[in-house]
């Protein structure tokens, strides 16, 4: 089991998040044209890299914050978490 | 009460508490301190078992959890547990154990015909002979397989005891309290670090226990109960025994359980068995010790051969001699201790080395009692069935592959010892790639992967000298990092004996023209024979042949096996051991019960239970509760002897009929605040909210950002910027991280906050064409006319004193009411709407009728929005907004989206009229088509319709509406039914919906 700094609440049990993909995923804008391709690759294609990622995680059972995680996908090293205002 | 191998001095035992216990339905005694292992070797019993696979007799070969064979039962009935190691287990007053995998007893088992048999069933047998015909594998092979294969027998009632769990953080965490555990958790306490200190054995002190060794001017055993009491003085370490930490996690997440209750003669009603701990470590010190390696030879696993070492525990601890005539047989010094003891306890040993000599001082003061010792000499066979009679022992010729001269020497038992191997399962599980240390010939941990340090013996220092200055040093390191206190304690001097080089030698040739089987596994019953055989069919990789073997596997993890094996392996390959590698360790260490791991979860404890303010209410009025995610909704209100179905159509009718009031607290409500707010449903629901008026409820669809309906509901404006949205029950949780997500990933620029109120307010349905009747009842200062409380309105209420929202919606299609109080008035709400409707005929419903009047009206619910479907699907076209965009519209336009033919929402009547359509039956043309008979669609939800007294089904059917008044069948092949049903619309009941507008 992970231990998780949440920027807000310090650092809990992975239990108290969950998971939510890679954070550099930008939705595109409302209202724009987006082409098949381009909407298939924000729908379905993520990266499944080995080593660092940067990720999402929500503090689903404390502040209900989502915040960004830089994590190892393959030690599970976490070597930093910041706001999604904040640079990892 | 004789106990013929219990020696009247030595051993941490209470000779004056006797302690009677069952074995094999015999009755013996032990005294308090003793493990079931120690008292049955007392009781001269060395024959526990039966191998796995040739049910070969088998005894103990460890003293500890490295034990491979005594595996018993214990206990009867719900109570009993399978697997248990008679080693670990503490000798209490009743105890009752039996020995498994055997039939009809220990000393005759059927299965031992395998034995005899065994050259038909090497490795791989089971894969290579069970092959063929296919279909006898399930039914056949794989039953008699299990019956004369394996271990225990599982219970089959309900686990009466109580287990625990706890979480616990700590600097330090010391696992095994030896000379290196105890020396680093003194260190770092002293250092102020908090300190979690386990051992898994009932006393501490690890080697300390059986060494003869000095530590400053105390005996070993001295200084460790010395350090233990000022350990337990300190504020800031916790000291457990009968704790075994088994896991080694992510981020210094430790697990452990601690045997809190068997031990104990009368523990309380209310003893936890066992609790596990969940530790998150900022450091962790691994010195779990070492573990004797057996040596392999003809015949090696007679009842009555085991390690040397733990020859030396049972007399040391426990007052125990596992033999009166023993042979010892070693290719290091550390087995003299052993023969030391023997013969301090008046027994005359053999000790057969392989080496030529040796310097030791243990060989010295063994030479010096007068042991007889052969040199050069090595066993290479044993005789006896059910205990070990005697050995063969022969001298090595030069390049050890044969023996000079062979000769018989009748024994009672063979102490084997083969060196140390280090215990490195914690190390290698926290992802430390382990080394080869040539000097050992063992594995030790090298480069550690998370704040893991491996002291002592577990990391290969074999003398007491360097597991302190280990134990010292790394217990002042660690803790330093966290403490920065700067208080270090030096390791105290120690006195043992001098050890020479030990022979790198395990696996004794075989005398000329025999084929004695030479064990490598016992728990797995795996031979040098299968392991020559894996490699010469071709397996390579160590990981192969460990999985065609089986070698290592099952609860012992391979302890005493696995690099005998590597050994092995690499001497047939010619490569050396640190080419071969080792395959991984894997938590736990050693078994854990179910029971440890589940918990208090267990029963109605498994998760929450989320009840409405009114469930009292509910529950004295004989209602039948359902499961609706983790709340307890009820059902139908059962009246005499009422079936479901007669209640949920008694419930439906009178809503059509009269008024009904059903409980729709569990529904998720969320508040949604700020300026934005409208902006924000516009761009996460289908249909537009920009314009809806202040007052006014609207019904709207979410859709995934891949185009699938996420849930729909009512979403009502109380002032300007104030939304109260209303989702289906099973997907409150899952909306609120919706929109959570929006806001603060994707759109943080949007001024709004949402926060989920379902627990603050009690809700209840007012539904019927007689509902309005009793709105004037509860609110008579309110006009409640069609024109002045029109379909979709909303108007804040006072109940009777009370704060009410009232909302005109309604899901059973009936002109209905949903009003909502906060929590603590839900009783008085419901009781008033009871009590004002009595009147007008009121009856409650339940989720059953709820149901049927929702199917009967079309209405989606989650077994329609499955995750499958578009709105187009479940004709909800009209929701879709084509002014604006939307999360999700831009994947409904991809191609299979707008395929025509796509499956949706149609009804469907059975022919008969009569007959209930399963849900999930599926749709099909041709009843009688050959399978896969092709699918049109499939049944998702069936009622009987209280509107026309016959049956109704919902169905997502292949072309839809287009089929409308065909015919076809509903096939339910798990039901065993075929049912022609007519296709209909899915609006059965008041299509044109002028109920609710009524």
């Amino acid at each position: 089991m992970l231990e998780i700094k949440c920027p807000y609440c310090g650092s809990r049990s992975q239990n108290e998040f969950s998971y939510g993909g890679d954070s550099n995923i930008k939705r595109p804008e409302l209202g724009k044209e987006v082409s098949d391709k381009d909407w298939d690759n924000f729908i379905y294609l993520r990266k499944n890299p080995r080593g660092k990622h940067s990720e999402l995680w929500h503090h689903v059972a404390g502040c209900r914050q989502w915040f960004k995680v830089l994590r190892d996908t393959s030690t599970h090293e976490i070597f930093k978490t910041a706001k999604l205002t904040e640079e990892l | 009460m004789t106990q013929k191998y219990r020696l009247d001095k030595e051993g941490y035992i209470n000779r004056k508490k006797s302690i009677s216990f069952k074995f094999n339905g015999k009755k013996y005694f032990g005294y308090h301190g003793d493990t079931l292992a120690s008292a049955l070797l007392a009781n001269g019993i060395h024959l526990v078992g039966r191998s796995f696979k040739y049910h070969r007799p088998r005894g103990f070969i460890g003293s500890k959890e490295d034990e491979p064979n005594a595996k018993v039962q214990l206990y009867n009935g719900a109570k009993t547990e399978p697997n248990a190691v008679a080693t670990e287990v503490e000798l209490v007053e009743g105890l009752v154990a039996k020995s498994q995998n055997c039939w009809p007893s220990v000393s005759f088992d059927f299965g031992a015909i395998n034995n005899f048999l065994s050259k038909f069933f090497p490795a791989g047998f089971y894969y290579k002979t069970f092959m063929w015909p296919k279909s006898f594998w399930h039914k056949i092979y794989e039953p008699i397989i299990r019956k004369a294969a394996g271990l225990g027998v599982a219970p089959l009632k309900p686990d009466p005891d109580r287990y625990e769990h706890k979480f616990e953080h700590c600097d330090v965490l010391v696992v095994g309290s030896g000379p290196s555990g105890l020396g680093s958790a003194l260190a770092a306490a002293k250092n102020g670090a908090r300190v979690i200190l386990a051992e898994d054995k009932s006393k501490f002190g690890g080697s300390l226990l059986t060494d003869q060794v000095t530590i400053g001017n105390k005996t070993g055993k001295e200084w460790a109960d010395e350090t233990v009491e000022q350990l337990k003085s300190m504020p800031n370490v916790v000291i457990k025994n009968r704790s075994q930490v088994f896991g080694y996690y992510d981020h210094n997440m430790m697990v452990m359980f601690e045997r809190t209750k068997d031990h104990i003669e009368s523990p309380n009603k209310y003893t936890p068995r066992q609790k596990l701990w969940y530790i998150r470590a900022k450091e962790v010190l691994v010195s779990t010790g070492s573990i004797e390696r057996p040596l392999i030879f003809g015949n090696n696993d007679r009842p009555g051969i085991l390690l040397a070492s733990a020859a030396k525990e049972y007399i040391k601890k426990y007052g125990v001699l596992v033999g009166k005539k023993p042979v010892i047989f070693t290719n290091n010094d550390s087995a003299y201790d052993a023969a030391i003891e023997f013969k301090k306890n008046g027994i005359n040993p053999l000790v057969v080395d392989i080496r030529k000599n040796s310097e030791g001082t243990a060989v010295k003061e063994a030479k010096d009692l007068g042991v007889n010792i052969k040199f050069s000499h090595a066993v290479a066979n044993t005789k006896g069935y059910l205990r070990v009679s005697s050995a063969t022992v022969g001298k090595l010729n030069n390049d050890k592959s044969g023996y000079e001269n062979l000769e018989n020497i009748p024994c009672d038992c063979i102490c084997v010892s083969g060196n140390w191997t280090p215990t490195v399962h914690l190390a290698s599980q926290s992802g430390n790639k382990l080394k080869f240390d040539e000097i050992i010939s063992a594995f030790i941990p090298n480069q550690s992967h998370q704040n893991e340090t491996t002291i002592g013996s577990a990391n290969g220092s074999f003398t007491l000298k360097k597991s302190l200055e280990d134990g010292f040093n790394k217990g002042f390191e660690v803790s330093n990092k966290l403490t920065k206190k700067n208080i270090k304690s030096d390791p105290p001097t120690s006195n043992e004996k001098s050890y020479d080089n030990y022979e790198k030698f395990w696996c004794m040739p075989l005398p000329e023209n025999k084929k004695y089987k030479r064990c490598v596994d016992f728990q797995n019953d795996v031979y040098v024979s299968d392991i020559e055989l894996a490699i010469r069919e071709g397996f390579r990789s160590i990981e192969h042949v460990k999985r065609y073997t089986t070698l290592g596997m099952a609860t012992d993890q391979g302890k005493t096996s696995n690099l005998n094996g590597l050994q092995l392996v690499s001497n047939i390959e010619n490569k050396i051991v640190p080419e071969v590698g080792h395959t991984t360790f894997r938590p736990p260490y050693t078994p854990v019960t179910i029971g440890t791991i589940v918990g208090r979860e267990v029963g109605k404890h498994y998760r929450p239970t989320r009840k409405s303010p009114m469930h009292s209410w509910h529950e004295k009025n004989n209602a039948v509760f359902v499961d609706a995610g983790l709340w307890l909704r009820p059902r139908y209100y059962k009246q005499g002897n009422e079936t479901l179905q007669q209640a949920a159509k008694r419930e439906g009718a009178n809503v059509r009929k009269n008024v009904g009031i059903c409980d729709v607290t569990s529904l998720g409500k969320i508040d949604i605040k700020g300026p934005d707010s409208a902006e924000f449903l516009n761009r996460v629901y289908t249909n537009a909210w920009m314009k809806l008026p202040v007052g006014k409820a609207r019904y709207g669809v979410m859709l995934r950002e891949d185009g699938i309906v996420f849930d729909d509901g009512t979403t009502t404006r109380i002032s300007e910027n104030h939304f109260h949205m209303t989702t289906t029950t099973a997907q409150a949780v899952n909306v609120l991280a919706h929109l959570e997500y929006y806001l603060q990933v994707v759109w943080p620029e949007l001024d709004v906050n949402v926060l989920s109120t379902t627990e603050q307010w009690a809700g209840a349905a007012v539904a019927g064409p007689k509902s309005r009747e009793l709105l004037k009842k509860l609110f008579p200062e309110t006009d409640v006319s069609n024109e002045g409380f029109p379909f979709m309105g909303f108007k804040e209420e006072n109940l009777f004193g009370i704060p009410a929202r009232v909302f005109r919606i309604s899901f059973s299609g009936e002109l209905a009411y949903e009003i909502n109080v906060e929590s603590n008035h839900g009783i008085f709400m419901w009781e008033k709407i009871m009590n004002l409707g009595k009147s007008m005929g009121i009856q409650p419903y339940g989720t059953e009728a709820l149901s049927t009047l929702r199917i009967e009206m079309g209405h989606v619910a989650g077994s329609e929005i499955d995750g499958r479907t578009i709105p187009s699907d479940l004709s909800l076209e009209g929701m879709l907004s084509k002014k604006k965009d939307f999360v999700g519209k831009r994947s409904l336009n991809r191609e299979a989206f707008l395929n025509p033919n796509r499956e949706k929402i149609v009804g469907v009547i059975p022919v008969d009229k009569k007959t209930m359509i399963p849900e999930g039956s599926h749709l099909v043309k041709d009843k009688n088509a050959a399978l896969p008979n092709p699918k049109l669609g499939h049944i998702s939800a069936s009622c009987w319709s209280v509107e026309y007294n016959n049956p109704f089904s919902l169905a997502i059917l292949k072309e839809g509406k287009k089929r409308i008044g065909e015919k076809l069948y509903a096939l339910s092949p798990l039901k065993n039914k075929s049912i022609e049903v007519e296709v209909v619309s899915s609006h059965y009941v008041d299509p044109k919906g002028e109920r609710v507008r009524s």
